[in-house]
């Protein structure tokens, strides 16, 4: 059901938005409670079908990692499903299997995350499972080793094989002059290769600890049906010294930057361009609403600016989007893509960019455009209760991220808020070439 | 993630895709939500008639204000005339683009101010629309699909600017070693079928295409009496039946005949070899199975799982990842069209180790030929496929697919509770036969995207010649 479109992606984009940071007095209504050691526990009520979406989430992702040892988060996040003193090597996924469930695992720069999706009376089971590998996780090279293997191929798949994921990882290290940000979550290659049994264990140690974790459960549970199984499961987990997460900082940026990426594999040429921007968290937050909603007015959907000039009107363009995450520990982006048409030049899509660029920053957003996006973001609040998966990423990213429940359920009200005059405080304030990087992926005559 | 998802690995948003599809994907994702198990004691479909005579079948969840309709015209691109591959591709993208008095930017316009979601798909098989939408905008929008489906203007401006669309698309998946290794398969295995043909077109047939064909199209190919509806939300029987009178009431009663002809792959036992210079290996891989009415299609179901349908659970996961590293994904599915059966499959490794990925998958081919699956596997696998049905059923937009795909594969409206037994009816025995009757590890296709060390094309080079050659020289 994907259109041939660029509003697609800006649909994703406002789930994103959302997902970001999100959601109107009892959107989800979730209740929100903490065990003595620390661990903190969301439950969102979804009583559609007799199933739960399980999830822990670790406040650790790869831009805690050591510099040297990138990919060691993911790496473990990988280990995680190797077994434990109860659990053999290869066992959790199929006994999740053999009870009719699904389960994966995701990891970030800002956090791990594990999950399974299984009937309601299978809960009890996955509590335990989950509750016993974050204290018991058993590792030898027999398991790690081959492994690293899956993972080494893992990043062919999704990088080396892929020119556009080269440009990306190009583009994160020029964007990111000192924030680990600007190394991938998935790893250097050449220390993906380096990384073995002792630092995986090592890590684990460190980070992974019941006062360092999210519990989150959606779907057909209560909070007074919820609460006795965290306990039961959660609860014995002893608490353990965890170093607060402290980060190098990023200094001021003085240098607007190019990154060009020229390979014979490419056949459609892209431009992208990054913005340092704030986050929730991280520099000047009381921008987040303002500029989300800004996101949404120009690349929001098929009738936003971006869209209807330069594709629409101008021709040079495929698609287009913006994008902005805020849900971040630290710094973040607000991206602008494009794919020209056949025979247009990137020279001309970034022209056409920097032209609305300039618009706005001279000229402001409409009342009209604002009260447009506004209601297309609050929209989104509504479709996601449509999912218990939504739901229960939207509070792992916010508690992960140093947010809070109610600051999900309160994003409706604070997108309401935003007034053109702080659109355009926000877009003066991020939309400034010193912050800039833009990246050009084109093709390579081969030689 | 430690299996592929959703979810980018990368923090940089960098290259987010514009668009981009395959029909393979959305067949094998219809395939799945069909083949998958069970009902859910939650899930109640109703059958609403409307007084013209229109049959949707509806869930009610009045839990939150939001209805999903999904809806799918039998028949897709496999009908697409020689010429103008991608037509329908090209009337999927053109039909919200404007319609009625409404030019694409009011369409659009009035879409994104309502925050409806309303978009069409084309497939080999079917041509699907969708439709999502807050309660309180429910009428405007089932209106906006009426006029979509029979007033579409196709004026010039949207016309060529989905055209370079589609183009643009056609050029990212020209640098995608996954989508030419599947498309390479399918041209082998169909030379001279429908199925063989790129469902998104070519440049040139792209070009090709007028507004006259579009509107061709929609007059012969979308009709009352090839169209299937699912509708999922905060809607009543009695407010949904009237509203399927105006919104499809329109439609032409009959449509063109499905001229598409009943096909057996082709091309067994050819390897084809693309060379690409990227460190990986993408291999797309496999042979003929069962379409979805064969009275063995449950035990095929099965048995693919165990192969490589089961994610972690399968044989080839824990063979060619689990036990000696060799890639991130491997898998099979079975991929039952209309007019032929496939079981197909994918591995991506280094190009120093194809060789030894194939020989394992080629070996697992023969061993569940030769020894059948354990007990302790058909239990394990019936207890997923039964258990795990539910979890498909999370979303109103989900709900309203399996709905359609239920009809799509005329399993009946009482299918969700039959399902669970159906899967437990498949015996040791069954397997077996179908092991035997399906699984010929000589007859397997390989069309292999990179630069793999030690194997090279056998048989005949891409584009396969309409006759497949006599037994090809065993590249292993």
């Amino acid at each position: 059901m994907i259109p041939i479109r660029a509003r697609l992606p800006a649909l994703f984009a406002a789930l994103i938005a959302f997902v970001a940071g999100p959601a109107h007095a009892a959107v989800f209504d979730p209740e929100t409670f903490t065990l003595d050691n620390g661990l903190q526990v969301v439950v969102i009520e979804n009583h559609r079908v007799p199933v739960v979406t399980h999830m822990v989430w670790y406040k650790v992702g790869a831009a805690d990692e050591a510099p040297g040892e990138t990919g060691l988060a993911h790496f473990l996040e990988h280990l995680m499903f190797k077994g434990t003193d109860t659990i053999k090597p290869q066992e959790f996924s199929k006994i999740i299997a053999m009870n009719g469930g699904q389960d994966n695992a995701f990891t970030t720069h800002d956090y791990t995350a594990y999950f399974e999706n299984v009937a309601r009376d299978r809960l009890d089971l996955v509590m335990k499972m989950e509750a016993d590998r974050m204290q018991n996780l058993r590792l030898t090279d027999a398991v790690v080793l081959p492994e690293r293997d899956v993972v080494r191929e893992e990043r062919r798949s999704r990088v080396d094989n892929d020119p556009g994921a080269l440009l990306s990882e190009a583009m994160a290290a020029a964007t990111y002059l000192n924030l680990p940000y600007r190394r991938p979550v998935i790893g250097w290659d050449h220390e993906i290769r380096e990384l073995g049994t002792r630092k995986a264990i090592g890590f684990y140690r460190r980070h992974y600890a019941p006062n360092n974790a999210i519990l989150v459960v959606a779907g057909d549970v209560t909070a007074a049906e919820l609460r006795p199984l965290a306990e039961k499961y959660f609860g014995p987990i002893p608490r353990r010294d965890v170093a607060p997460r402290v980060r190098p900082k990023e200094p001021p940026h003085h240098a607007e930057t190019r990154v060009v990426l020229k390979d014979a594999r490419v056949n459609q040429p892209e431009w992208v361009r990054n913005y340092l921007a704030p986050s929730y968290t991280e520099g000047e937050s009381k921008y987040t609403a303002a500029l989300q909603v800004l996101a949404q007015i120009l690349g929001g959907d098929s009738s936003g600016r971006l869209y209807r000039s330069l594709v629409v009107q101008g021709k040079l363009a495929a698609g287009v989007g913006a994008y902005y995450n805020p849900a971040s520990v630290d710094l973040t982006e607000f991206t602008f893509v494009a794919s020209p048409q056949p025979g247009v030049s990137l020279e001309k899509i970034e022209s056409g960019i920097d032209a609305e660029i300039a618009k706005l920053l001279e000229q402001g957003v409409s009342g009209d455009e604002l009260a447009r996006a506004k209601k297309q973001l609050v929209a989104q609040a509504t479709y996601a209760r449509d999912s218990m998966t939504v739901a229960a990423r939207l509070f792992g990213v916010a508690l992960a991220t140093g947010g809070t429940a109610d600051q999900v359920e309160s994003w409706p009200d604070r997108i309401a808020a935003v007034t053109a005059g702080q659109v355009d405080e926000a877009a003066a304030a991020v939309l400034r070439s010193e912050n800039s990087t833009t990246g050009e992926l084109l093709p390579k005559p081969a030689s | 993630m430690r299996a592929m998802g959703k979810s980018a690995m990368s923090r940089t948003a960098g290259l987010r895709r514009v668009a981009g599809r395959f029909a393979v994907f959305l067949l094998l994702l219809v395939a799945a939500l069909v083949a998958a198990p069970a009902a859910s004691r939650a899930v109640n479909v109703e059958r609403v008639v409307s007084p013209g005579g229109i049959e949707a079948w509806l869930v009610r969840d009045p839990t939150i204000p939001v209805i999903s309709v999904h809806l799918a015209f039998r028949d897709g691109a496999a009908l697409d005339p020689g010429g103008k591959l991608g037509l329908a591709t090209m009337v999927s993208g053109l039909l919200d683009e404007g319609a009625g008095d409404l030019d694409s930017e009011a369409f659009q316009g009035r879409l994104n101010d309502l925050a409806i979601q309303l978009g069409f798909d084309a497939g080999l098989d079917y041509f699907t629309g969708s439709l999502k939408t807050l309660k309180e905008n429910r009428d405007t929008a089932f209106d906006m699909l009426r006029l979509a489906l029979t007033s579409p203007r196709f004026d010039a401006e949207p016309i060529e600017r989905i055209r370079n669309q589609v183009l643009t698309i056609l050029a990212r998946n020209a640098e995608d070693p996954g989508r030419i290794a599947a498309e390479t398969w399918y041209r082998t295995v169909f030379p001279d079928h429908p199925y063989g043909r790129p469902v998104d077109g070519t440049p040139d047939s792209i070009h090709a295409i007028a507004a006259a064909d579009l509107h061709r199209f929609v007059k012969e190919r979308l009709a009352r009496d090839n169209l299937m509806i699912g509708v999922v939300g905060d809607i009543t029987p009695e407010e949904l039946a009237p509203l399927l009178d105006k919104t499809f009431g329109a439609l032409p009663a009959h449509a063109g005949p499905d001229t598409v002809p009943e096909v057996k792959p082709k091309g067994a036992g050819e390897f084809v070899v693309i060379d690409r210079d990227i460190p990986q290996s993408v291999v797309f891989f496999g042979e003929a199975g069962v379409k979805r009415d064969d009275p063995d299609y449950y035990a095929a179901y099965i048995m693919n799982y165990i192969l490589g349908g089961g994610g972690f659970s399968s044989r080839l996961t824990q063979e060619v990842r689990e036990k000696r590293g060799l890639a991130y994904s491997v898998y099979t599915y079975l991929n039952p069209l209309e007019h032929a059966g496939l079981i197909s499959g994918g591995v991506a490794t280094r190009n120093g180790k194809v060789k030894d990925s194939i020989e394992i998958i080629r070996g697992e081919w023969q061993r569940l030929r030769d020894r059948g699956v354990t007990d302790a596997e058909l239990k394990d696998a019936k207890s997923y496929l039964t258990g795990s049905f539910p979890l498909r059923l999370d979303t109103t937009d989900k709900i309203a697919q399996t709905l359609v795909a239920i009809q799509m594969d005329r399993l009946g409206i009482d299918y969700l509770d039959k399902r669970n037994a159906l899967i437990e009816g498949v015996t040791q025995k069954d397997i077996e036969r179908v092991a035997q009757r399906l699984i010929d590890t000589q007859a397997l296709a390989f069309v292999v995207v990179g630069k793999p060390d030690g194997v090279s094309s056998a048989g005949a080079p891409a584009p396969a010649p309409p006759q497949p050659q006599g037994p090809p020289e065993n590249p292993m």
